[in-house]
């Protein structure tokens, strides 16, 4: 499957996720204002902006959870913009929640078996998976690949903050994913589990973009080649870690504005 | 986190076939009681007479069944369906339709193996339609449409006379008669509801462990998250209304056969309640939970009437003492008979594990 999405790639259907003037009213409030975003495939991007500045809203409209007011989306150049979530998910869009959205009853290994049904056929299957089930080993992989195999039989109830954060993680890279929205992976986590995420995040397969929601600097700007500044639900700067990082307008508005 | 982990993580060593079956694992058939109750099913014919045997063991397991589709919905789905009878009801109503009874103008007289394929086919399709129309509420409003779906059941069937006989119903069904076996005579009548429920008991069991299962359960936890896993939610609670319709209408069968007749009383609102109760009083976290509510249900109706009139009492407020031992249970436990009896096998287990503890330091 990974070969459909690099070829799709290596045909250049030009951006992975192209936003163009997406605007996403509540009411009389206008969360995201005439939003254009154009990334390419595999590449990797920051949204910085102080809370309130549409961030989030902008991740639940390009997944469907609630769709834009106005304004188209294309992913891989076909237009999901009325796409009902699940078929976005199918087409290799993934995305992590700000506030770990798992399954607290059932165990680590079922949590990521379950991500791992839900992008194939097998979904609706009545049939236990057998011993060398495909997607069981695809599970296994992904528990491993995020460091929880000593925890899989246990719910996801019983486990610390890091390792839900680390299982939202696996949850998104399961099936054969194109384009990753992580919503703040990094938050309530320790130094170590910090260096741990980067450490994940910049292992990736080339060919998988995402966009990063992150406050801490220190791990936005390591795992990223573009950033994109918002404010008040509208972009306000964009372009490399080191222009943003230096331009004083986003240091008044953002890094200087009594954050950590 | 990270560096203990890395250190455990190498010492074991990788998922074997046998660590995978975890998911393969029978939930409840790791105790000794569960063998000990299946044992007492598969002879009970030897220990109860025809009355026990139909009227307590095979009524329980009928409308154990009924309440399993329910136990299924609400358990895994989060789905509280109060139409589980009146598919049942329906599937009584069709066998009776397209087989054999004593309404020569309405029945059409098929063979019951063509009847019964039938009146499950088309109950399955009743319940789908109806879980069609539920899935797009949540919560209370999905109990007020499947409640609605009962209710204008009911009272549809009260005046329509060509289909349903209106309140007089249709009386003696013709029941399965073949390889020299009237199968309606109490032990095989008896054996083949215990399949029955076996099977759907299985079934659901099964089904809760594999991909479907699980995304139920996952549908019930967290809907939006399931979505963006790539699940059509509705689509996944529409087939759970599916499978637990064939589940109810296989009981709903069992029903007409018992009882050779159908009306609308057997259908009535009351008894879809009766369906949520013996649900909620067994506990709805496992499917063994309704049979067991079944079993104290029909015991009290069967009983509480003589055990009244004893105590002096109108033997006719049977119901108030129901009403009552539902309270009681749920006051006292929020998943039933099976939460109580969890909590006691907590309390012990924990009771012991204190005197040893104490044995040890001592």
């Amino acid at each position: 499957m990974d070969s459909v999405a690099q070829r799709i790639s290596a045909i250049g259907v030009g951006a992975a996720l192209e936003l163009r003037g997406v605007t996403r009213m509540f009411g009389a409030l206008a969360a995201l204002t005439d939003v254009t975003i154009t990334v390419r495939p595999g590449e990797r991007r920051a949204v910085l902006g102080s809370n309130g500045a549409g961030k989030t809203t902008l991740f639940n409209c390009v997944t469907g959870d609630f769709p834009p007011s106005s304004g188209t989306i294309r992913f891989f150049g076909e237009d999901i913009t009325h796409f009902p979530p699940y078929e976005r998910i199918r087409r290799g869009l993934r995305r992590t929640y700000q506030i770990s959205a798992l399954f607290p009853g059932l165990t680590v290994q079922d949590n990521v078996y379950l991500a791992c049904c839900g992008v194939s056929r097998g979904r609706f299957s009545p049939l236990r998976p057998r011993p060398g089930d495909a997607l069981m080993h695809s599970a296994e992989l992904l528990i491993q690949a995020v460091h929880l195999t000593p925890v899989k039989q246990r719910r996801v109830s019983e486990l610390a903050h890091g390792q839900q954060r680390q299982l939202e993680i696996a949850l998104a890279l399961a099936g054969a994913p194109r384009f990753i929205l992580f919503d703040e992976p990094a938050a309530g986590l320790s130094p170590t589990e910090r260096r741990e995420l980067i450490e994940i995040l910049t292992s990736l397969p080339a060919h998988i973009g995402y966009i990063i929601i992150e406050h801490d600097m220190d791990v936005a700007l390591r795992v990223v080649e573009s950033v994109t500044m918002m404010h008040n639900g509208r972009i306000f700067k964009e372009g490399v870690p080191q222009e943003i990082e230096s331009d004083p307008e986003v240091q008044e508005l953002y890094l200087g504005g009594g954050h950590e | 986190m990270s560096l203990t982990q890395e250190v455990r993580f190498q010492a074991k060593p990788p998922a074997t076939a046998a660590r995978r079956s975890g998911v393969i694992a029978w939930t409840e058939f790791d105790n000794p009681a569960a063998w000990v109750v299946a044992v007492l099913l598969l002879i009970m014919p030897l220990i109860a007479n025809g009355f026990f045997l139909i009227e307590i063991f095979g009524t329980t397991l009928i409308l154990g069944t009924i309440s399993l589709s329910l136990m299924f919905l609400a358990g895994y789905g989060g789905m509280v369906s109060l139409m589980q009878l009146t598919i049942a009801g329906f599937a009584g109503y069709m066998v009776a339709v397209f087989g054999v009874s004593g309404s020569a103008n309405i029945s059409l007289g098929w063979p019951w193996w063509l009847a019964t394929p039938m009146a499950l086919a088309l109950a399955t399709a009743f319940g789908t339609l109806g879980g069609a129309l539920a899935v797009r509420t949540e919560g209370i409003y999905t109990i007020m449409i499947t409640l609605a779906i009962g209710a204008a059941f009911y009272y549809f069937t009260n005046q329509n006379w060509a289909i349903f006989n209106g309140h007089t119903g249709i009386n003696t069904i013709a029941t399965p008669h073949f390889w020299a076996v009237d199968w309606r005579s109490d032990i095989p009548f008896y054996y083949v509801i215990l399949a029955t429920a076996a099977l759907c008991y299985f079934a659901v069991l099964y089904v809760s462990r594999a991909p479907f299962g699980l995304a139920l359960q996952g549908v019930r936890d967290n809907p939006r998250r399931m979505a963006a896993l790539g699940f059509n939610v509705n689509a996944h609670r529409v087939s759970a209304y599916a499978l637990a319709s064939f589940v109810a209408g296989l009981g709903g069968v069992l029903q007409v056969w018992n009882y050779r007749q159908i009306s609308p009383g057997s259908i009535a609102v009351e008894r879809c309640i009766d369906i949520l109760i013996i649900a909620v009083v067994g506990g709805i976290s496992r499917p063994v939970g309704p049979f067991i509510g079944a079993f104290i249900f029909v015991i009290l109706r069967t009983f509480a009437l003589d055990f009244l009139v004893k105590l002096g009492l109108d033997g006719n407020r049977f119901r108030l003492l129901i009403g009552i031992g539902f309270l009681v249970i749920v006051f006292w436990s929020s998943d039933g008979v099976i939460g109580l009896w969890e909590r006691w096998r907590r309390n012990v287990a924990a009771a012991e594990g204190r005197s040893r503890g104490d044995r040890g330091h001592g």
